[in-house]
């Protein structure tokens, strides 16, 4: 007999084996050459564009919409590239509500902002599907630069010193490259393999050497790195999930929702994955609403998200939200983890209500139980594994404006480092500004 | 209701909507469907001399401009007069006119410039009981080439002479149809006049090719590798149309000639903007051929409920109605002074009225760093660009400087109404006693 939604336990395959491609099939599909210039149509061309200042990588938007709207989306493209070399994935990740729609003149004027990202995805996927990479690398500099962590940050780092001659291999301690886009994003905001296929995109830069299955510190020091190469980047990421400090929190059933996600990811039939009947996400980021959409993506008959400070509190975006509300799953607000019940198998979940107190979130004094078979934890990443030669700022690594960290010849960006959002648009932007950064130091060329 | 029939120099019709000698009037199928949908008449598509017909290209026709999502901005065509037999459209239109009594029935015509042609044609119309004749001096493709159409048009004195030509030999009132593509409307007008023409009609179609295919590097419409100009309508030459039929309404000369106003008529308001420049019917053909004739709901329904809104009880309420607010530069009032003013409620700041400015006009705009834009009252010389380009409507307006206030711009006092003819720096200037 078949699973359903309603078996008991943490089981695979709850679902028809029809639903599973459509459940984790783009969220929305490309937009059409038509559509495309219908969209673009309603682009002002701001002067000054709010937008280009709401992008972290300073994209051109109004220039790539204009460029869209007169039939060039291969044009469109190398602006964007020439800002973000993983514009085709931003598009599809970034919280453009809180970032280019956002700030969208036709926003404030009507509610409904140009859909930027969705143009850029346009664009973008224009250029990505010929294959055709629009840049060529300057004459070897001769100068060879290690960058750590093939994610964003160290993807938009290495291509940018690609570009400029030099020689660059990137570590990463993963099997493939991609950092979080390809282990840390849902499945269904970059279906079909795109990940995989940007970075052998990108790679056509060429001058760039990946060295997959390296990890910092156990395979290799920074000393050993500053040693070999003329200078060094730390796209390193969080690989530590912050624990929920309760009893029984690693009981049979919970599980940290990045390793879900990732496995999502990775497995070659999402049918496998099991999933329990009733799931509980604990957590108010993006990483707490992928898990929990997909988890009803999966069958899950119940899953509610529990935060413990007040919606509006929440990282993830208003879209973000009530596209899970729209999955059916269930959030609740205010209240935070006590104790994890649990007989063997986990059973259920205690929450206490929380409100701003004078010392900061206080309990209420009032309880809840959810039934949980399984239970995601997604409430933050954090830095580990760092060189402790290099100062933190607080959490993270220590930079000035330029990536570069205390230590001279070593430069970092991405959620490693503070300073703006951990998004995936972040990071590129730190990799690629660190990356001009440490070309300068290269060549002389910079103060 | 507002009365929408018309009587165009003797030619009634229900409203004033006509559709323009063209496609959609070629046939009696298609007029008949017209007419069941609420059409007030028809210029029937213009017929040849006895003979052959003439041939078209078996090619595309048409080609066009479009806005974003393929609104059409602007049709150009190639298609030349009716290439079906003479004997046949006459049945037709004499059937037609027969069972569509109360609508206007006008047949345009287009044969060789000699005296007997026109006698000719002229006899065979009239037996169909048609109520009037359309001279097509306008076509400006293929028939102009043979020495008809606009190569007619573009000569004052053969306007004149076939004219006379058809009044002499006939008791149909006549319309003359006139090309845009000459210098000055109002010559063609007043030879028409002259010939004894009851009304005009304009515009006919513009000479244009409407784009170029940048891989075979040929005009569009493009027949076997080649294009040739074809003529030009839609909305996109509204402007044009309207100024020429003011230019005939308010001329002298021409004032009260009787004009049927053509080009880009979409909507009710465009038809109510040709109406109060004079014309006295309006016809249409881009519009239809667009949207199909259930378009004359619109057009009828909405002329209706205009006028009702402002008291115009029949179409020559409208009819002329802005004319004498037509003048020539020279008069425009200099002591006119506006200022431009810029809602902030209504500002989404999208600095659009900032680059028109400071790129490219008078730097009569200012930016914040939080991106205010405000009016610089002493730079303003109040050329409404930025009320143009503002995505906004009513966002920016135009706020005229009372009487006695001093502009800050010239640090003049507004004064009485003065123009250019009495300017001191106009070196012709009379003195203003």
């Amino acid at each position: 007999m078949s699973n359903s939604p309603t078996t008991p336990g943490i089981v695979p395959a709850r679902l028809h084996p029809e639903d599973y491609p459509r459940h984790f099939d783009d969220l929305y599909p490309d937009f059409d050459p038509h559509e495309a210039r219908v969209a673009a149509d309603r682009c002002y061309f701001c002067h000054d564009a709010p937008c280009i200042t709401a992008c972290p990588t300073e994209i051109d938007i109004p220039l790539f919409i204009r460029q869209i709207q007169n039939g060039q989306p291969e044009a469109a493209a190398k602006t964007i590239f020439d800002q973000n070399i993983l514009g085709g994935m931003c598009a599809r990740v970034c919280p453009t509500e809180t970032l280019c729609e956002g700030a969208c003149v036709r926003e404030a004027a009507e509610g409904k902002p140009v859909e930027i990202g969705r143009l850029q995805r346009y664009a973008t996927e224009t250029l990505i599907a010929k294959g055709a990479h629009p840049y060529q690398r300057a004459a070897s500099s001769g100068k060879r630069v290690a960058v750590v962590g093939a994610g964003p940050a160290g993807l938009a780092c290495a291509h940018r010193l690609a570009m400029h001659g030099h020689e660059v291999t990137v570590f990463d301690a993963r099997e493939k490259p991609g950092g979080l886009n390809e282990y840390g994003i849902a499945a269904y905001k970059t279906a079909h393999g795109f990940a995989a296929a940007e970075v052998d995109w990108l790679m056509q830069i060429g001058g760039i050497e990946l060295r997959q299955g390296w990890r910092l510190g156990s395979d290799g020091t920074l000393g050993d790195l500053k040693a070999e190469f003329d200078a060094v980047f730390l796209g390193i990421g969080l690989a530590g999930v912050n624990a929920l400090g309760i009893a029984q929190e690693d009981a049979p059933g919970a599980r940290d929702a990045v390793d879900f996600i990732a496995e999502l990811r990775q497995t070659p039939d999402v049918s496998t994955v099991p999933i329990g009947r009733h799931v509980v996400v604990i957590g108010g980021g993006m990483t707490a609403v992928d898990a929990a959409v997909q988890s009803r993506l999966l069958g899950a008959e119940h899953v509610t998200m529990v935060y413990r400070r007040g919606r509006e509190d929440m990282s993830a975006s208003d879209y973000e939200l009530s596209h899970a509300a729209n999955e059916g799953v269930k959030i609740i607000t205010n209240a935070m983890p006590v104790a994890i019940h649990a007989n063997g198998a986990l059973r259920e979940i205690e929450f206490a209500y929380t409100h701003a107190g004078e010392t900061g979130l206080e309990p209420t004094g009032e309880t809840f139980r959810l039934k949980a078979d399984q239970v995601f934890k997604a409430i933050g990443q954090m830095l580990e594994g760092a060189p402790e030669e290099l100062a933190l700022d607080g959490r993270k690594l220590a930079v000035d404006s330029e990536g570069r960290t205390s230590l001279e010849g070593v430069w970092a960006g991405g959620d490693c480092t503070g300073g703006g959002e951990d998004l995936t648009v972040t990071a590129v932007a730190q990799g690629r500004d660190a990356a001009m950064s440490i070309h300068a130091y290269l060549t002389g060329t910079g103060g | 209701m507002a009365d929408l029939t018309t009587n165009f120099i003797g030619i009634k019709s229900p409203n004033p909507y006509w559709l323009a000698s063209a496609p959609p009037t070629d046939k009696e199928y298609n007029v008949v469907r017209a007419f069941k949908a609420g059409w007030g008449g028809v210029v029937w598509k213009t017929l040849g001399a006895e003979g052959p017909p003439v041939v078209n290209v078996n090619g595309p026709r048409y080609g066009a401009i479009w806005g974003a999502d393929r609104r059409l901005l602007g049709l150009n065509n190639i298609e030349l007069i009716t290439d079906r037999p003479l004997e046949v459209n006459l049945r037709e239109i004499k059937q037609v006119k027969r069972d569509w009594p109360d609508r206007a029935m006008v047949v345009s015509l287009m044969v060789p410039c000699d005296e007997e042609s026109w006698k000719a044609i002229l006899a065979r119309v009239e037996e169909t009981e048609a109520d009037g004749v359309e001279l097509n001096f306008g076509c400006p493709h293929g028939m102009s080439e043979r020495g008809m159409g606009s190569a007619v048009g573009q000569v004052p004195e053969y306007i004149e002479m076939v004219t006379r030509w058809v009044k002499q030999h006939s008791r149909m009132p006549c319309i003359v149809k006139l090309t845009p593509n000459i210098t000055d409307i109002r010559k063609p007008a007043e030879a028409a006049k002259r010939g004894g023409a009851d009304a005009v009609s304009l515009i006919n179609t513009i000479n244009s090719i409407t784009s170029v295919n940048l891989d075979t590097f040929s005009p569009e419409p493009m027949i076997d590798g080649k294009g040739a100009h074809g003529g030009y309508c839609g909305p996109a030459v509204k402007p044009i149309a309207l100024n020429m039929v003011a230019e005939i309404a308010r001329s002298p000369e021409t004032a009260g000639l009787p004009i049927s106003g053509i080009g880009g008529v979409t909507t009710w308001r465009d038809a109510a903007e040709f109406l109060s420049l004079g014309a006295g019917t309006v016809q249409v053909c881009t519009a239809a051929m667009t949207y199909g004739f259930g378009i004359i709901k619109e057009l009828t329904a909405g002329l209706s409920l205009y006028m009702d809104q402002k008291g115009f009880t029949s179409v020559d309420d409208v009819v002329g109605r802005a004319v004498p607010n037509v003048t020539d530069w020279q008069y425009l009032n200099l002591n006119h002074v506006t200022k431009a003013r810029i809602d902030q409620d209504l500002c989404i700041q999208c600095g659009r009225c900032f680059a028109a400015c400071e790129d490219t006009s008078h730097q009569a705009i200012s930016m914040s760093s939080d991106r205010v834009f405000e009016v610089i009252d002493a730079e303003c010389v109040a050329c409404n660009l930025c009320v143009n380009v503002c995505p906004v409507q009513d966002c920016i307006t135009m706020e005229t400087l009372p009487k006695g206030a001093t502009d800050p711009r010239t640090g003049e006092v507004v004064g009485d109404y003065a123009n250019w003819t009495t300017h001191p720096n106009n070196p012709m200037a009379k003195a203003a006693e």
